[in-house]
């Protein structure tokens, strides 16, 4: 069995897919921190193997890159606003955390 | 007459007019004040300047007028455009003819004098500027009526006559008394103009039928017009109104208010003009006998004819100079003018003419009998001018336009020297104008006397003076004719006796006069210590009744007496009247002879009289029947006898106060004595057929206005507030809860959509999520 585009296609999908999954319903932050590096990593895979089997090699794996260091920002960001967060309310659980109410 | 009139422009006509009623603001906006910086004397230079400056620009005209050709003499000046109602043009216009000339000169020029005798005679008045303001007005709208050439200036003037005379008359308004002459001069005025204004529209609306086909007026003849008339197309302006006019043989056919256009299209046969009047009818009458008569009721009215004279004797409350000027010389002789004016319209209708003429010799002869027992000398002088009105209708009524005219000059010569006479002894006997208490004046007043005694022969009708010439040439007229008709039907009959009537009311009227002169300038002195004894004068007894309100009447009257100095009060002595007095009264009495020189009849001289040849190219010509000479000679020598006889009997009755014959007369006619010294109790007749009726329906007008209208009219405001309450109601109930209504979805909805917002990332999440899940259902599903 060789391993095709759709093969890659469709980790990037269940990656993606769980990822928002964990974004959805985990109530810990950290947790829905890493859902969003699942969901940038489905993507990835998808850019790298669109990369790979579009003729232009590097493209897809340079967008990849980006993506990366996108995420290790995202991820900066997200746990300092954790850190924020925890530091008001004693707590990392996104359900309390509703200070954008209207 | 068959061709149209031939017209010179002429500038600076307006400036006649115009001179007056310059005086007129200027006396009326700064009289009091100018009167107290600088006294009276500017007050009546302004006056008599404007007027005299007035009479030298129309002597101007005058004689540029007589160095015309006479088929030339009609000047004429367009100012500016009143207005253009579609394709009737109206503009403000003077025109000067012979006939407007005459009266022009008489006018300014008698009027002149009078402003002059008003001088001394107003000499004490406290508001000296507004008389003099008025004056000034009256001539000004005089001139107005005279000098306009189309019928809506006629009509402004017409309407400023009667203005000026009421407020003339009510000068002493403070006199409830003279303030209700003066509005009954006005009232029965406005009852004489309705009359004209509805004849003015009549014989509009009947003209108008020659252009356009309208129901209701006969069309027996079939009218075909000469040039395609577009009678419905509206025009812009003047000019284009003009350009729009079809012409017919050089005459501008079309709707008009101008008397020269009017005349033209009937005098010119192929206009169609004439036909057309001629045979159309209203309610089976011929329009033009009704045109005539209702013009004639304007007649009446502005010059005293039955049955609208009662106002002229009661406008003598008046000062006795304005009683000269305008209720003897010219404004009472307006409907005399307008009937010479219109002269092509008025002969035209033998009914017409007949009515003119017969309601001339029955007012002449009633004016004549009233003026036989009055006792105040203004009062027989009023008659007197209500019968010789009556002649000139009789002139002007038969045809014999020159005569009637004639017989309003003479007339204004005689008749405002009697009245400034009468003034002038009014002013010597200390406001006395009872006859009784007059008597001997000729030995104080010789001047006053021979000018009375000068204008009473004229009156009379002796040919040393003018009043001879125009009354025989009347009389001559009215006997002669045979063309006048009543109710369509000839009459051949009404001239002798229209004739008749006329030289017995001849009769009386040199009788009236020469009782008038003996009783106040011959006899004894009756009067002195009138003051206390005046009680049958009716200015007294209204001041018995009303002390308070005549108070100031009384003053402005009784200021005169004060300038008398110290005779004024015990033992009054009649006395000489000033020089500006005497002078105006020598003036006019030359005048009222000079003027017979313009009427010398045919018989005697070979030609026409100058005065016919004067007015022959503007006045209509009428056919009288073909009579011998010798038989004018007999009728002149019946004239003269008319007058002798009439003389006669007043100084036998009256001279020197020495017969009984009066007294024992009265005594024995007492009945028919007082009838006629009561007016026929017209006066009475009229107050209870006429006023009496009118308060009544106005006393039930009230009655019907403060209940049935007054009432309709809260039955509508009761309507109204109910409708308002259930709009109230609508609007609270069903407005208002909408209104609200809208409100508070609006904030439920927010505040439930407010829920959504939960700050809660992941349901955030969920909809983002569901929303790109339906984006992508769709994209799928909507391919």
């Amino acid at each position: 069995m060789t391993i095709t585009l759709v093969h890659y296609l469709v980790v990037g999908a269940l990656l993606f897919a769980l990822g928002l999954v964990t974004v959805a319903t985990r109530r810990n932050a950290v947790g829905v921190l890493m859902g969003v590096e699942l969901v940038l990593n489905g993507a990835n895979v998808n850019f790298v193997a669109f990369g790979r089997y579009g003729g232009d090699a590097v493209g897809g794996s340079v967008f990849a890159l980006f993506v990366i260091v996108l995420a290790a920002a995202e991820a900066a960001v997200g746990l300092a606003i954790v850190l924020a967060l925890f530091q008001t309310s004693k707590s990392i659980d996104v359900r309390q955390a509703d200070l954008l109410r209207e | 007459m068959e061709h149209p009139a031939l017209v010179t422009q002429a500038s600076l006509l307006w400036l006649i007019p115009a001179l007056p009623l310059l005086g007129f603001v200027v006396n009326a906006l700064f009289g009091a004040p100018l009167q107290r910086a600088f006294g009276k004397r500017l007050i009546h230079t302004v006056a008599i300047g404007a007027v005299a400056a007035s009479f030298f620009v129309a002597l101007y005209f005058f004689g540029r007028m007589l160095g015309a050709d006479p088929e030339q003499r009609t000047l004429q000046e367009t100012l500016w455009n009143l207005f253009t109602a579609g394709r009737l043009s109206v503009d403000l216009a003077f025109s000067l003819d012979p006939l407007s000339m005459t009266l022009v000169l008489v006018i300014t020029g008698i009027g002149a004098l009078i402003h002059l005798f008003s001088v001394g005679y107003m000499a004490d008045e406290p508001s000296y500027w507004r008389y003099f303001g008025y004056l000034n007005l009256f001539v000004f709208a005089m001139l107005l009526l005279v000098m306009g050439d189309n019928f809506a200036v006629l009509f402004f003037g017409w309407e400023g006559v009667g203005l000026a005379s009421y407020l003339l008359i009510a000068f002493w308004y403070s006199d409830p008394e003279k303030a209700r002459a003066g509005m009954k001069a006005f009232v029965v005025n406005r009852i004489g103009d309705f009359g004209f204004l509805l004849g003015l529209l009549l014989l509009f609306w009947a003209l108008g039928g020659g252009w356009v086909e309208r129901p209701g007026l006969a069309r027996t003849v079939e009218y075909a017009p000469v040039a395609e008339l577009r009678p419905l197309d509206p025009a812009i302006g003047a000019a284009d109104a003009d350009a729009l006019a079809p012409r017919v043989k050089g005459v501008k056919v079309g709707p008009t208010l101008s008397f020269r256009e009017l005349h033209d299209q009937i005098s010119v046969e192929e206009t169609g003009v004439r036909e057309r009047l001629l045979h159309a009818t209203l309610w089976g009458m011929p329009v033009l006998s009704i045109v005539g008569i209702l013009l004639f009721v304007g007649a009446m009215g502005k010059s005293a004819q039955i049955p609208l004279y009662v106002w002229l004797p009661d406008a003598m409350a008046g000062p006795t100079p304005v009683s000269a000027l305008i209720h003897a010389a010219t404004m009472v002789t307006a409907g005399v003018y307008m009937v010479a004016r219109l002269s092509f319209l008025f002969a035209l209708s033998a009914s017409a003419m007949g009515w003119v003429a017969l309601v001339g010799a029955a007012t002449a002869a009633l004016g004549a009998s009233i003026a036989f027992f009055q006792y105040d000398i203004k009062k027989v002088l009023a008659y007197s001018t209500v019968s010789q009105l009556g002649f000139m209708f009789i002139g002007v009524g038969v045809g014999a336009y020159w005569a009637g005219t004639y017989h309003l000059l003479t007339h204004a010569f005689f008749k405002a020297t009697l009245f400034l006479c009468a003034g002038s002894v009014i002013l010597g006997c200390h406001h006395e104008q009872d006859m009784r208490r007059m008597g001997g004046l000729g030995r104080h007043m010789p001047l006053t006397r021979s000018a009375y005694l000068v204008a009473c022969i004229a009156i009379a009708g002796f040919p040393v003076a003018n009043g001879f010439y125009s009354k025989d040439e009347i009389l001559w007229k009215a006997f002669t004719s045979d063309h006048l008709a009543l109710f369509g039907t000839p009459t051949p009959w009404l001239g002798p006796a229209i004739y008749l009537i006329g030289i017995a009311t001849a009769v009386g009227t040199s009788f009236y006069m020469f009782r008038s002169y003996y009783m106040t300038f011959t006899g004894p002195y009756r009067g002195g210590g009138h003051r206390h004894e005046h009680n049958e004068d009716p200015h007294a007894a209204t001041a018995a009744r009303h002390p308070a309100l005549s108070a100031s009447a009384h003053a402005s009257d009784g200021a005169v007496h004060a300038a008398h100095g110290e005779h004024g009060g015990r033992a009054p002595v009649p006395h000489e009247s000033p020089w500006t007095v005497t002078l105006v009264l020598l003036v006019l009495a030359t005048g009222s002879v000079l003027t017979l020189l313009l009427g010398l009849p045919a018989l005697w001289t070979g030609t026409s009289p100058l005065f016919e040849r004067w007015l022959e190219p503007v006045v209509a010509k009428v056919r009288f029947r073909e009579v011998g000479h010798e038989l004018e000679g007999l009728f002149q020598l019946f004239g003269v006898l008319a007058a002798a006889l009439g003389w006669l009997a007043a100084r036998a009755l009256y001279r020197e106060a020495r017969s009984p014959l009066p007294g024992r007369m009265k005594e024995r006619f007492f009945r028919a004595w007082t009838v006629v010294y009561n007016k026929y109790y017209v006066d009475e007749l009229y107050a209870l057929a006429v006023v009496r009726p009118t308060i009544r329906l106005a006393a039930l007008l009230f009655w019907i206005d403060a209940h049935l209208v007054d009432g309709l009219v809260n039955l509508v405001g009761r309507i109204a507030r109910f409708a308002s309450a259930i709009s109230d109601v609508i609007d609270r109930y069903a407005v208002d809860k909408a209104v609200d209504g809208v409100a508070v979805l609006t904030r439920g909805a927010g505040r439930r959509l407010r829920r959504v917002q939960t700050g809660h990332i992941q349901t955030y999440l969920y909809g983002a999520l569901g929303g790109a899940l339906v984006v992508v259902l769709l994209n799928y599903l909507i391919r």
